[in-house]
């Protein structure tokens, strides 16, 4: 069956550990909003190549799919989900905690 | 207590060294993550779903106050000022930063700690019960095994890549509060018939996706010969496991497939050989190491105190709160006068293991004053005071309260063992945590916990099983099922002496729905109990699974 859904590039930042998202500009980002978003298999393979490349950067590219609708993409998975947010049990901590 | 020397000290040093290096060269970019990977991992340095994390070994449980001081301040200084200890007796740092660890792991070398054995595929950190060298029913203290065990396992050259991760557990009593049916190799001392002591080998036991309890391939090994058999099965199993599947490498797979008579053969065999080795013109390890072992582990030397204490008596009949603590949180120790005291670390709505900088120094403070500077951390995730006279319990009691840490649960409904699951771990399929806190909360009132006595509820966040989940009288498998946390309940399992792996009970549960079916699940269970001593789990055993199935399937009455 054909892939539906959009994509973003998902990944943890080398130094600090914590979740980036690629841009279109090429750049690594923490804001979900301005992540680059791959709507067919080829754009999200072009993503991807172009994430590997930066293995100083960012650990473990992969790809999460996402729905357009609203002001930022939303991963559909629970587990990226999770990861824009941080641990359930402790709203004082990860990317939740930032207001972001 | 264990005290590193000089040669221990050296190597950590150098060892910390070349992790640095590794570590610049990793954000220089020399190195790939391909190649830095198993280098950090084999520093505990693991990447997870928010951060790097951290683990750090605390061999065989034990822990000294000054120990307990570093990893607070390792909390405080790199991380978000807490920690959690672990079902394999470690510690993790959830937020710390690639660039400060080999800081990090100086600082913990500094007083002795570090992370090795903590991840890939060599023996990983020995384990042990944390009643050691305190319990009234021990047999013998089984950490000078452990420890001469660490030292012999420590980047042995044979097994740094074995074909899949190896645990081994050393228990000193019969009482088994070390799981040694469920690890790779279970060590449990007994008396031989000269009552010298040896040890129990158990082989083959495990979690992870293919529960197995291990089986006995040896009733009696002296301890003098228990380094060339260890070195005799790790040696077969290298040889044999399963390198082509992962799913299959863990030595249970090959206990199971090749049959234990005929691996036996060949572990015999193989220890022959060895032994001739071990016996060589030097015997290794001398008698003398053995003894400096030992000595490090000397029992205390304790005040001779009355049996019953008055203070703690009286402390009972004006205190409702400190009575309950001190009936449910304390242990025999083999000293009158003298209890091992659990602090738990499981207050309800709290994660399951987590300490914070502050907990961590006034339990370290608490140590020194009252336990002669000595610590444990169990695999059931609470922090043990092992040798704490009777008559401290109301003066420590009211220091615990201050610090949050005076639950009276230890082995109740809301003593329950959670891995970290999909709150922080990168391989887990639901969340435990939370599945954990409102279990907790639904039976927080303590009286409510102590009425229904023992029982142990154990979650984990994925197959691996990391939470116990196997061997819970109650065990939750936290899962994902048409994209959404799905909770498979199984029940009757059992980590003790009369180990059992528990049983499915049907279709995974909601997240939601897990909590209400622990309440129903507990009706049935005091419905049916033949009296407040027999356990859940005795009570599944006697009456079988289907009143507890039906509880927890019912539905809330339309
Ligand atoms: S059981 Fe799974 S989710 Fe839990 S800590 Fe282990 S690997 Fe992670």
């Amino acid at each position: 069956m054909a892939r539906t859904h959009p994509r973003i590039i998902s990944a943890n930042d080398l130094l600090i550990g914590d979740v980036v998202y690629l841009t279109a500009a090429g750049g690594w980002t923490r804001d979900l909003a301005a992540a680059a978003v791959a709507r067919d298999d080829a754009a999200a393979q072009a993503l991807l190549a172009q994430a590997e490349a930066q293995p100083h950067l960012a650990v473990g590219p992969y790809l999460a799919d996402v729905a357009l609708d609203g002001p930022a993409p939303r991963p559909l998975h629970y587990r990226e989900v999770f990861r824009t947010r941080g641990p359930s049990n402790r709203p004082d901590l990860g990317r939740q905690a930032e207001g972001l | 207590m264990y005290r590193y020397d000089d040669f221990d000290a050296d190597y950590l040093r150098a060892r910390n060294a070349e992790f640095r290096d590794q570590v610049a060269r990793r954000i220089d970019g020399r190195l790939s993550e391909d190649e830095f990977k198993p280098l950090r991992l084999q520093n505990g340095l693991y990447l997870q779903l928010h951060a790097y994390m951290l683990r750090v070994a605390i061999p065989y449980g034990t822990l000294s106050s000054d120990q307990m001081r570093v990893l607070a301040e390792v909390a405080e200084r790199w991380d978000r000022g807490y920690g959690h200890f672990t079902t394999r007796q470690n510690i993790q740092f959830n937020w710390v930063r690639l660039a400060d660890t080999p800081d990090i792991l100086d600082r913990l070398a500094e007083a002795g700690m570090h992370a090795i054995q903590t991840s890939g595929n060599c023996i990983r950190n020995v384990t042990a019960d944390h009643f050691a060298g305190a319990a009234a029913d021990e047999i013998e203290d089984p950490r000078p095994v452990a420890e001469l065990i660490r030292q012999w396992s420590t980047s042995h050259p044979e097994f740094l890549f074995l074909p899949r991760k190896f645990k081994i557990a050393v228990s000193g009593t019969p009482a088994d509060r070390a799981v040694t049916m469920a690890h790779d190799i279970g060590l449990r001392a007994l008396r031989g018939p000269g009552g010298e002591v040896g040890y129990t080998v158990i082989l083959g036991g495990g979690m992870g996706r293919t529960p197995m309890l291990g089986k006995v391939v040896r009733e009696f090994v002296p301890k003098p010969d228990l380094l060339p058999y260890l070195e005799a099965i790790l040696a077969v199993y290298n040889l044999h496991g399963r390198r082509d599947n992962k799913y299959k490498a863990r030595i249970k797979i090959l206990v199971h497939e090749t049959g234990l008579e005929a691996l036996k053969g060949e572990i015999e065999a193989e220890f022959a050989r060895r032994k001739r080795l071990f016996d060589g013109p030097e015997v290794v390890p001398s008698a003398e190491e053995l003894a400096r072992i030992a000595a490090h582990f000397a029992p205390p030397v304790l005040p001779v105190r009355a049996e019953v204490s008055a203070i703690e008596a009286r402390a009972r009949e004006v205190d409702p709160a400190f009575a309950l603590w001190a009936e449910v949180n304390t242990h025999p120790h083999r000293a009158p006068g003298h209890a091992i005291v659990t602090v738990s670390l499981k207050a309800p709505g709290e994660a399951p293991g987590d300490a914070t900088s502050d907990q961590m120094r006034a339990l370290a403070d608490l140590a020194d004053r009252h336990s002669l500077g000595e610590l444990r951390i169990s695999h059931l995730q609470n922090v043990v005071l092992p040798h704490v006279a009777r008559d401290d319990l109301p003066a420590l009691h009211a220091a615990l309260v201050r610090h949050g840490l005076a639950t009276a649960n230890a082995g109740l409904i809301t003593d329950i063992i959670a891995c970290p699951g999909l709150d922080y771990c990168a391989l887990a399929t639901a969340r435990s945590i939370p599945i954990a806190q409102d279990i907790a909360r639904r039976f927080a009132a303590p009286e409510k916990a102590r009425a229904i006595g023992a029982f142990e509820i154990k979650i984990s966040g994925c197959i691996n099983a990391c939470g116990h989940h196997h061997v819970g009288h109650v065990g939750i498998l936290g899962l994902e099922k048409a994209g959404i946390e799905s909770y498979q309940i199984t029940l009757g399992g059992d980590p003790g002496p009369d180990a059992a792996v528990g049983e499915r009970t049907g279709p995974g549960l909601a997240a939601k729905e897990v909590g209400p079916a622990m309440e129903r699940l507990v009706a049935a269970y005091l419905a049916h109990r033949a009296g407040h001593d027999e356990r859940f789990v005795d009570t599944y055993r006697r009456v079988g699974p289907e009143p507890f199935r039906s509880a927890i399937y019912a539905r809330e009455a339309a």
